[in-house]
């Protein structure tokens, strides 16, 4: 292991730095060494002197601040002298590790380096053969092309030598074949010389008696006036020939100017039929368009007029005016074609009739839909796999963390609405009871009063006490008034404030219980908060109004204690 | 249709007079006319060698029959049976006899095309037109009879002579622009010539009678060219027919190729029906014409055809020539308009068994007749558009426009239909086997078939109308 021995080297090399000063000491407290130590009794003073020079050699501070002191060592600066050294040492030892650790990476490194470099190496070289031999390669195939370029070019002066051959080859035979021709020929003269020399088998025609010609004529001289004659026979029917075909085309072309008309006249009749329903869209072409028409019209009765002419200025009117009105039947046409291709389209897309355009915008609209539906499965099924496979559990912990967390927070909020019921629950049930209590005092009042005044009754029960009645009935129904606005301090009020603050559906109720607990089921959470404060002060107000102190007193608790108890819920 | 007794023939020389009273035949040396209505035996002329070529003259009086062994030409008389006239060409030769057009004079090309004598039977006068061209068609007569073309041969050059036939007077003489002129035609109304070179070129020259060049048509270059070349009896077009298996149509105004017709091997046109030619034995599906097999007695052994309209494509066999030999199989050679110029009836030579019909006023294909075996020869009636075709078997074939016939000829010892020709009046046909002939009776009205002067007259099935009607049924089904 060469790192190993590097290691060590460096750190033999290493205990030899910091031995050495140590070194230099023992030179001169060679002879105090006897007893094997480095300090004795003799030898503090020497010892301290050396310690405090090594120390402030570290640069440290010395152990001992006065040296006049003497012997007497500072302990505490000893210490921390010695704490000094010992973090120096131990920082040393620190640093000795990571240079190791250092070391041992970089010596790794180095491993790795040397490693690449010899793999690159290796790449280099193959690489380099691969190169040779393409190069190796490249030069068969140039030479190969140029064998093949010179087997081109040798094939092609064949060739060229070959077509020579045969041109000369042909021209060799023409000359031949003319020459073999000549050659017939002048047998054919001398056979004929021959033939008409010999005399012994001549040719001969043995007739009967001649017959007369066909016609019954005789036969003619052949002279001048015969070839003219004949001249002129045939430049006759040369002629008749032209003639028949000059009529036969003129009857063509009376038969397709036939047509012709046939065909403007149909063409205006169809014109003129668009014409009033076109009319709303004339205007695009102006007056141009009648005035051509009438210069049609024109042209048209003067071409009638001159079919039997055939005069060239009618002809030319006449393809002219046909030409034109083509055109324009033609633009109709194309007009009405785009008119229904563009109503096809913008009726139904769905009819094969739609226009090529919307078809393929169509197509491409669907081919994206098509590719973004396989992205989202595509997408999906990775997700799939993703949850299905176990490596990815945190994920998945996360996920339901997550819906966990949405949970409680919907939770969280189901409890709070639940827990704002519940207090109006509470605040109306107080309600009940207050009321419950207040309608016991009352009636206990109640009864008092009836007792007074059955007894007042009882002992005004002579004749002449009908003249107090009426002051004691009003004192009653002062009385009477009082226990009702008494009876109804908490609810008149509220009453009131229904009339006021809330919307009409509220129907005016006789107690504030029913109201409240009217409120809670109409589940109005916000007016629950604000309400019990107005409540309270025109509670107050009535309470001052009536001038029931007791009462006022208790409602003022119970008010207060609502509101606190609601504080309480609402910490609950 | 009926059918006339077999009568005996040499080397097909078998023709009916032009104003189509007579009919001529050569067996061996003798030469038998007989009244075409009656078939009945006119006159017996005989000659001093076996015949190669027979010629009625164009009045209908006399007849040439050539011997071109001997070099011998002699003219009989119908009018006069004792009249008799020799013609001599001793040593130089005979290849070609033939009248003039007046029927006066006769034009005999000699060996080796050295010259053409032109011989009058008024006058016993000899005239000679030398260089004369060996060629396809060197000659041409107008229709009208008055001009005479000849192509010709000198100085290594192609000339074409324009004779006043009256007097053989020479009208126009002039140079072609021909490498090797291969033939020459007249339009059927005389006024223009058409040209053409040999198969190595492509090309198709149009003379005015009076020798100007009307045109030059080629279309194309280096393979080999024009095979066949027709005119309408219209004039108004001119077809051409080549080795690229096409037919090229030119009008007659600008002389500018109208269309082209092509002959694939697989037909998909839907607007032309297909004929295929169906055999059959007798014996095995006889259920359909019980009736017929009865009148058919004579033919029991022959196979019996008809035709079926063969849903498209249609793939007609090929038979590839063989590249190495010369003139190879290929290509259009026979075009044939019909006599009011509505069809033209084409033949390739490497698809052998197939007729096509074109319809001229759609310029598109009509029908395809498939055959089952190489169709020889076939005719367009003088009259109507109707169309005979043989195949070198015991069946004539009709087609016209309505329908497609396959007609056994009920003759005793296997009658095969070589050629054929229509009499001038279209009611009738003559059929030529390798050594008989046979006229077959058209049924053109009803009175014809009551008429009963023919003899020996054999019932055939011919129920054009019943077989139209099951093959349109085939059709639409």
């Amino acid at each position: 292991m060469p790192e190993s021995s590097t290691v060590k080297d460096v750190l033999s090399s290493s205990v030899e730095c910091r031995t050495s000063p140590l070194r230099r000491f023992s030179l001169s407290a060679l002879h105090r060494n006897s007893l094997g130590v480095f300090c004795s009794e003799d030898n503090v003073q020497e010892c301290l002197s050396h310690i405090s020079q090594e120390v402030s050699s570290f640069g440290l501070r010395p152990a001992w601040t006065e040296p006049g002191s003497g012997s007497e060592l500072n302990i505490v600066a000893a210490l921390n002298c010695m704490y000094d050294l010992i973090q120096l040492h131990r920082r040393g030892l620190r640093t000795l590790e990571n240079m190791e650790v250092e070391q041992l990476k970089s010596n790794s490194n180095v491993d790795f380096l040397q490693l690449s470099t010899t793999r690159l190496k290796e790449q280099l070289e193959i690489s380099k053969r691969e190169n040779t031999g393409l190069l190796e390669r490249e030069r068969q195939l140039q030479l190969k092309v140029k064998s093949l370029q010179n087997c081109l070019k040798n094939e092609k002066e064949e060739v060229q030598k070959l077509q020579n051959v045969i041109a000369s080859r042909a021209s060799q035979y023409n000359h031949e074949m003319k020459r073999k021709e000549r050659e017939f020929n002048k047998l054919k003269e001398r056979l004929n010389q021959l033939l008409v020399d010999k005399k012994e088998k001549k040719q001969a025609i043995d007739v009967l008696n001649n017959i007369g010609r066909a016609d019954g004529k005789r036969s003619l001289w052949k002279t001048e006036k015969m070839e003219a004659k004949h001249e002129g026979e045939m430049y006759k029917t040369l002629l008749s020939d032209y003639d028949t075909r000059q009529r036969e085309l003129q009857l063509e072309n009376a038969e397709l100017r036939k047509v012709l008309q046939q065909m403007k006249k149909d063409m205006v009749s169809i014109l003129s039929s668009r014409k009033p329903a076109a009319k709303g869209d004339k205007h695009e072409h102006g007056g141009t368009q009648a005035a051509s028409e009438e210069e049609d019209d024109e042209a048209f009765d003067s071409s009638k007029e001159s079919v039997e002419l055939y005069c060239v200025h009618a002809r030319e009117k006449l393809t002219n005016s046909i030409r034109l009105q083509w055109r324009r039947l033609k633009s109709h046409v194309e007009r009405l074609d785009s008119q229904v291709s563009s109503a096809q389209t913008g009726e139904s897309k769905s009819t094969d009739a739609v226009p090529r355009e919307t078809h393929e915008e169509e197509m491409d609209r669907l081919k994206l839909e098509i590719q973004q539906c396989k992205d989202f499965i595509q997408a999906q099924q990775q997700l799939l796999q993703q949850l299905s496979s176990p490596c990815d559990e945190e994920t998945a912990s996360l996920l339901s963390d997550c819906y966990m967390l949405q949970e409680k927070e919907r939770l969280g909020d189901e409890w709070k609405t639940l827990e704002e019921q519940r207090k109006i629950f509470e605040r109306e049930r107080r309600n009940f009871t207050e009321a419950a209590i207040r309608l016991s005092h009352e009636r206990k009042a109640f009864e008092e009063d009836r007792a007074t005044w059955l007894k007042h009754q009882f002992l005004n029960l002579s004749p002449f006490s009908d003249s107090k009645k009426p002051s004691l009935s009003k004192s009653k129904s002062a009385f009477l008034i009082s226990a009702e606005t008494d009876s109804s301090a908490a609810v008149a009020p509220e009453k009131f404030i229904k009339h006021r603050s809330e919307s009409p559906r509220c129907v005016p109720l006789t107690s504030p219980s029913t109201a409240d607990l009217y409120r809670t089921l109409c589940l109005i959470p916000e007016d629950s908060s604000t309400k019990p404060k107005r409540k309270t002060e025109h509670v107050e107000e009535s309470s001052v109004f009536c001038g029931n102190a007791p009462v006022r007193h208790k409602r003022w608790d119970g008010i207060q204690d609502r509101t606190l108890s609601q504080e309480k819920n609402s910490s609950i | 249709m009926n059918f006339s007794e077999v009568f005996k023939q040499t080397n097909q020389l078998c023709k009916v007079s032009p104003d189509g009273k007579y009919l001529a035949t050569c067996v061996q040396y003798r030469l038998v006319v007989r009244d075409v209505s009656t078939l009945q035996i006119l006159q017996l002329y005989t000659c001093l060698d076996q015949v190669s070529h027979m010629e009625w003259s164009s009045d209908s009086l006399f007849i040439l029959c050539a011997m071109y062994n001997r070099g011998l030409v002699q003219v009989w008389s119908l009018e006069q049976p004792d009249w008799h006239c020799k013609i001599d060409e001793g040593s130089i030769g005979l290849v070609s006899s033939r009248w003039s057009p007046d029927g006066r004079h006769i034009l005999n090309t000699t060996e080796f095309h050295l010259r053409v004598t032109v011989w009058s039977l008024c006058t016993k006068a000899v005239s000679y037109i030398k260089y004369p061209k060996a060629c396809q068609k060197g000659i041409d007569f107008s229709r009208d009879g008055r001009y005479m073309a000849l192509a010709e041969r000198r100085d290594c050059k192609d000339y074409v002579c324009v004779f006043v036939c009256d007097d053989w007077h020479l009208l126009r003489h002039f140079e072609t622009e021909t490498q090797d002129l291969a033939g020459l035609e007249w339009s059927p109304n005389g006024c223009v010539l058409a040209v053409w070179d040999s198969c190595l070129e492509y090309k198709v020259l149009l003379y005015s009678l009076d020798g100007r060049l009307l045109s030059t048509y080629s279309a194309y270059e280096w393979s080999l060219g024009v095979k066949s070349v027709s005119w309408s009896p219209s004039s108004q077009f001119l077809a051409i027919g080549s080795y690229d298996e096409k037919v090229r149509i030119l009008n007659h105004i600008t002389w500018k190729k109208i269309t082209q017709f092509e002959h694939p091997a697989i037909i998909d046109n839907t607007k032309a029906t297909v004929y295929k030619e169906a055999e059959k034995r007798p014996g095995v599906g006889s259920d359909e014409m019980p009736l017929h097999n009865i009148t058919m007695g004579a033919t029991l052994f022959n196979t019996q055809s008809k035709y079926e309209i063969c849903p498209l494509p249609v793939q007609i066999p090929v038979v590839k020539p063989d590249p190495d030999r010369a003139s190879p199989k290929i290509g259009i050679s026979v075009l044939a308009f019909s006599s009011d110029s509505r069809y033209l009836a084409t033949k390739n030579d490497n698809m052998a068994t197939a007729v096509w019909v074109w319809d001229m006023q759609k310029m598109s294909l009509e029908a395809v007749l498939e055959q089952t075996s190489a169709v020889r020869c076939f005719q367009w009636d003088p009259l109507r558009p109707r169309l005979a075709l043989c195949a070198g078997n015991t069946k004539l074939y009709l087609w016209s426009p309505g329908g497609c016939v396959s007609v056994q000829v009920p003759t005793e010892g296997g009658f095969q239909v070589q050629s054929l020709n229509w009499h001038c009046s279209g009611d009738s046909l003559i059929l030529l086997g390798k050594e008989q002939l046979c006229l077959c009776y058209m049924d053109t009205d009803q009175e014809d078939k009551f008429k009963g002067t023919r003899c020996r007259l054999l019932e055939c099935s011919f129920f054009l109308s019943g077989l139209k009607h099951s093959q349109q049924t085939q059709h639409s089904s």
